[in-house]
């Protein structure tokens, strides 16, 4: 990631979010992205994403510059690397959760789709809930689907939004162990955005966020 | 490959949002717009079809070519080669005798298979009970009715003399089915097989002989076969069809159609409103999916394809489901009305059915087209920041599409440009005007201070969504307006119509009364027991002349105004105009205080027949009656009601123009059903008279006007169908944002109680201007129904506003607690868990 910089115009002020954020994630790292509220945290990961544009800068995705490619060429990207665990989960509702964890091995025309989400969702430990909605499962349950989602596509690279946000301290720890377990299992890189200290230190590498500056 | 796994992962999709019951609103909202169009169309197809045969066995046949000369084989033998059904009739007068009586009477010769439609009945003896005759006399053997079986004073077994002839009396008729038409059949009745023809000697050069074939058989055939006869038809000749001879009938069809035609146009934009409601929540409820679909990696292209691909197959499923239910409708239909409609239906065709499924994929797409490639657009970044709202294009601009195909679906429907213009324009002003009052009311009730908190609090919100709200209390209003037509004006427009037909409405008409014959008349009608009808003078006269220039049947090309040329006009005179007519150009003579204008050389003329002949107002007629003429001015058009069964002229003109010319007088009369007694008596003190019986085609327009009544009632039951389906919709629209803002409020503290009140609260503002603005609409609509498609009278309804707005606010304050009750009983942190 080399010279990120977010500015956004609201009304007729310009406010910059991201001012000149470079930093490099070694294949397998975990590094913790910590800071208060505002920080930048959050448009941080949205443009590692490149779920946003930056305003300049850009981010290398195992050597391919990802806002050199177009939004499809972006979103294909993400279905074939990028894993995602969100704070409020975004699971969809009309969904079981076995479908949940199913839809991106649907949307990037895998085989055996079924079979691999059914196993990935008996790894989380939801073997028996494969056909519960969202609004039937408890808050971990509901994020354990998500990790399932997050991993089953086998991606290089994890990226958490305050993966505990929405869990009490006993939840999101068993949640973390998880998530941290596949991370090794399946050798993937993790971005982990989080203001939770301890969460933070599990990591290998902590950066701290301010004013939308490295510190 | 990949658009192929799109239509296999599509259909996935659609099936789990459909088992979550995220689509049934949208399904429900296109089956039931499918279904109310189809069965519409299906009327139109088939039971329309089935009243105007029915009126057709007025005429005993489906098509009548007539001509003065006999008419040759080529008419009959083509009609004969396109598997139509045929018979052949003559008809002329001859005096039918026995010892030294004898009596002028009308002698209709017929073949095997008359009468092609309806019923001849007979009896074997007068005043006997009467069966349908299933063949025609046999030779040598005549059917008389019961008028000349009384005047030539006939025993059981007389044979009567016709010509050169003595037949033997074998039945009495005592029904035709061809016996309303014209006048020319107002002397009694001779029927004789063809066979015996020759023999009378009555048919010679120079005699009145009217020569007839008749047909009958599938419309399609008929309507081919009309085009050729009329491309082949000789001076003299003519074809006949049922709206052609009885303004009635025709009158009365018109009416059923453009009632059944606005009633489709009602359910279409009912249909349509529920489609967009419905169509708005689904896709604002699957911002998050498609959000999460982008962030797994879909391109823009492919979120929109799939949703697009969902809403195709939906549409089509829906849509098929909706023909199958207007089908099934119309099948129902028949049986219910099988009892009342005489003759078969014609079968169902295809078309209302792929009618019905355009209609439903049109009205789907339409509103769901423009969101649909915004939702394609939405931010993937809103995994992270829930905060980042709808893209632009889901707002007012993209009920734009939807807005073009309801107006095309509207003017498709309304089958002609002018009506189809004027409902939409009335629609759009109505709306725009409902927009404007919700809008001003909202912003002057939010400024009022006092009160709870909670009703600060409901109205806080209503002035919060403000555009949210207008749109929500239009669409209450459109709902409610259905529910209100279809039960409040339905009721009075129906009623209205068949009052505008009492059962007393007069069913005889005597013409040629002469003025010296009055007082014996007036007498005859007391002795009676019965009031003297009213009088109308009555000239007869030949159109001679219009601005100057001699007319001649040849100069049109139009049939009906050749053969209103080639015979002569019933012309009255009258001060004040009959109430069964209106003014449709110029004016009358007198004015607003019923004084009469000076001029006398005026005329008034029926706008139907003006139009067949060319004339226009200020064009000067001359007539000719018995050898004096007579000139005036066409000053005024008038629209006459020909089914108010009433005495009506074609030409009025002021007093002072005719009384000069040889007047007859002409009325018409309620006669009690079966009481021949006065009419035997009336016949026989007044000999001279020409009695006419209308009965027949009274009782034909009665049924028409019943069944087209069952006909709207069934067809408004898909409306309230639309209407409910309006009414939950727009409920449901703002359903998830209400109880996640209560429970928000209940988490701060806010108790029961005071949740309720402050729902109250905003769901009796909203119910109170739904309620408002549906009492309008529909008042309106009835007015415009009553004046453009009943032409009768339809004013202010009480009724309509007091039960509107009362029904609407009790009505939705309570969908609307039910809707939120949720977020009263279950805990707070449960809706905020399901609402995450």
């Amino acid at each position: 990631m080399a010279q990120l910089t977010k500015q956004v115009t609201t009304g007729e002020s310009e406010l910059t979010i991201l001012r000149d954020v470079s930093f490099t994630v070694a294949a397998g790292e975990a590094v913790a992205v910590v800071g208060a509220s505002g920080s930048g945290k959050s448009t941080l990961l949205g443009l590692l994403a490149g779920l946003d544009t930056p305003t300049s800068g850009t981010v290398h995705l195992d050597g391919q510059d990802i806002y050199a490619l177009d939004e499809d060429g972006r979103a294909a990207l993400r279905a074939e690397r990028l894993g995602f665990v969100f704070q409020s989960f975004n699971l969809l509702p009309a969904m079981t959760a076995l479908e949940n964890v199913m839809l991106p091995l649907e949307l990037s025309g895998a085989d055996d789709v079924t079979a691999t989400a059914r196993a990935m969702l008996k790894r989380v430990g939801l073997g028996e809930r494969l056909t519960h909605y969202p609004k039937q499962l408890s808050g971990g349950e509901q994020q354990r689907v998500a990790i399932a989602r997050a991993f089953v596509t086998r991606p290089s690279l994890l990226l958490a939004d305050e993966p505990t946000g929405n869990l009490d301290v006993a939840t999101g720890a068993g949640v973390i162990d998880l998530m941290f377990e596949l991370n090794r299992e399946r050798g993937a890189t993790l971005i982990l955005v989080t203001h939770d200290t301890a969460l933070s230190q599990r990591c290998g590498r902590v950066l701290q966020l301010a004013a939308g500056m490295l510190q | 490959m990949r658009r192929h796994s799109d239509i296999g992962l599509a259909l996935r999709l659609l099936a789990r949002d459909w088992r979550a019951r995220e689509l049934t609103l949208v399904a429900l909202a296109v089956v039931v717009a499918v279904a109310s169009v189809t069965t519409v169309d299906f009327f139109t197809d088939r039971v329309y079809q089935a009243l105007s045969r029915q009126a057709n066995q007025l005429l005993g046949a489906d098509l009548v070519v007539t001509g003065d000369r006999p008419l040759g084989d080529a008419f009959e033998g083509e009609a004969g080669r396109r598997g139509l059904q045929v018979t052949r009739m003559l008809r002329f007068p001859s005096m039918t005798a026995i010892e030294n009586r004898n009596v002028l009477s009308e002698v209709k010769v017929v073949s095997a298979g008359y009468p092609l439609r309806g019923e001849l009945r007979i009896a074997d003896a007068p005043y006997q009970p009467d069966r349908r005759a299933t063949a025609i006399p046999e030779p040598g053997t005549v059917w008389v009715d019961e008028k000349l079986y009384t005047r030539l004073q006939l025993q059981d077994g007389d044979a009567v003399e016709v010509g050169n002839s003595r037949l033997k009396v074998a039945a009495i008729i005592t029904q035709e089915p061809d016996s309303a038409v014209g006048f020319i059949n107002a002397g009694p009745r001779v029927l004789l097989n063809e066979a015996d023809i020759a023999a009378t000697g009555l048919v010679q050069i120079g005699s009145r002989v009217r020569y007839r074939v008749q047909v009958a058989g599938p419309p399609a055939a008929v309507d081919a076969y009309r085009i050729w006869v009329n491309a082949r038809l000789e001076p003299g000749q003519r074809v006949e069809s049922i709206e052609d001879a009885r303004p009635e009938i025709r009158s009365a069809l018109d009416r059923a159609g453009r009632f059944l035609a606005l009633s489709t146009l009602l359910s279409v934009i009912l249909a349509a409103v529920a489609v967009a409601l419905a169509t708005r929540r689904f896709l604002q409820r699957h911002l998050d999916a498609c959000a999460v679909m982008r962030c797994l990696g879909a391109s823009q292209g492919r979120v929109v394809r799939l949703y697009l691909l969902q809403f195709v197959a939906l549409g089509c499923v829906a849509s098929l489901i909706g023909c199958l239910i207007g089908w099934g409708a119309q099948h129902a239909l028949a049986l219910w009305l099988g009892g009342l409609v005489t003759v078969a239906l014609p079968g169902a065709g295809v078309m209302p059915a792929v009618q019905g499924f355009v209609t439903g994929l049109a009205l789907l797409l339409g509103f769901a087209l423009p969101p649909l490639t915004a939702l394609g657009r939405v931010s993937p970044l809103r995994v992270l920041r829930r905060d980042i709202g709808a893209p632009k294009g889901m707002g007012a601009l993209g009920y734009v599409l939807g807005a073009a195909v309801i107006s095309a679906l509207v003017l498709w429907k309304a089958g002609e440009l002018k009506t189809g213009l004027l409902v939409l324009a009335g629609f759009a002003g109505a709306l725009l005007v409902a927009a404007l009052v919700s809008w001003m009311v909202i912003v002057a009730v939010s400024q009022l201070r006092g009160g709870g908190v909670s009703w600060r609090f409901g109205i806080a919100n209503l002035r919060r969504r403000r555009l949210a709200s207008m749109l929500q209390v239009m669409a209450l209003g459109t709902g409610v307006m259905a529910l209100l037509t279809l039960t409040i004006i339905r009721g009075e427009l129906l009623q209205l119509w068949q009052g505008s037909l009492p059962s007393d409405a007069p069913n005889r008409f005597i013409v040629n009364i002469q003025k010296d014959q009055v007082p014996a008349l007036e007498r005859f009608f007391a002795a009676q027991g019965i009031g003297m009808p009213e009088l109308y003078p009555m000239v007869r006269a030949r159109l001679l002349q219009i601005n100057e220039r001699p007319v001649a049947p040849t100069d049109f090309t139009d049939d009906r105004a050749r053969r209103l040329v080639d015979r002569e006009f019933n012309l009255s005179w009258a001060t004040h105009m009959q109430k069964d007519n209106s003014i449709v150009a110029g004016s009358w003579w007198n004015d607003a205080n019923g004084k009469s204008a000076q001029r006398t050389d005026q005329f008034s003329m029926e706008d139907g027949i003006a139009r067949a002949l060319g004339i226009k107002l200020g064009d000067v007629l001359t007539f000719d009656s018995a050898g004096s003429t007579f000139a005036a001015e066409v000053t005024s058009l008038r629209k006459v009601d020909w089914d108010s069964f009433n005495v009506n002229f074609f030409v009025v003109a002021p007093p002072g123009l005719l009384e000069k010319q040889p007047v007859s007088y002409v009325t018409s009369f309620y006669l009690p059903p079966g009481n021949v007694a006065l009419l035997n008596a009336l016949v026989k003190q007044f000999p001279n008279f020409l009695l006419i019986d209308v009965a027949q085609v009274l009782g034909q327009v009665k049924m028409m006007i019943e069944q087209v009544s069952k006909a709207v009632q069934f067809v408004f039951l898909f409306t309230l169908l639309a209407g409910l389906v309006v009414l939950y919709a727009a409920i449901a629209s703002s359903h998830d944002e209400r109880l996640y803002q209560a429970t928000i409020m209940r988490a701060l503290g806010a108790s029961r109680a005071q949740l309720a009140r402050a729902t109250l609260a905003e769901f009796a503002v909203i119910g109170a201007l739904a309620g408002l603005i549906a009492a309008a609409g529909a008042n309106a609509l009835g007015y415009v129904l009553a004046q453009r498609v009943m032409n009768i009278g339809y004013g202010f309804s009480f009724t309509v506003w007091a039960v509107g707005v009362v029904c609407s606010i009790v009505g939705i304050v309570i969908a609307g607690h039910l809707g939120t009750r949720q977020a009263l009983q279950v805990s707070p942190l449960r809706v905020l868990r399901q609402l995450a």
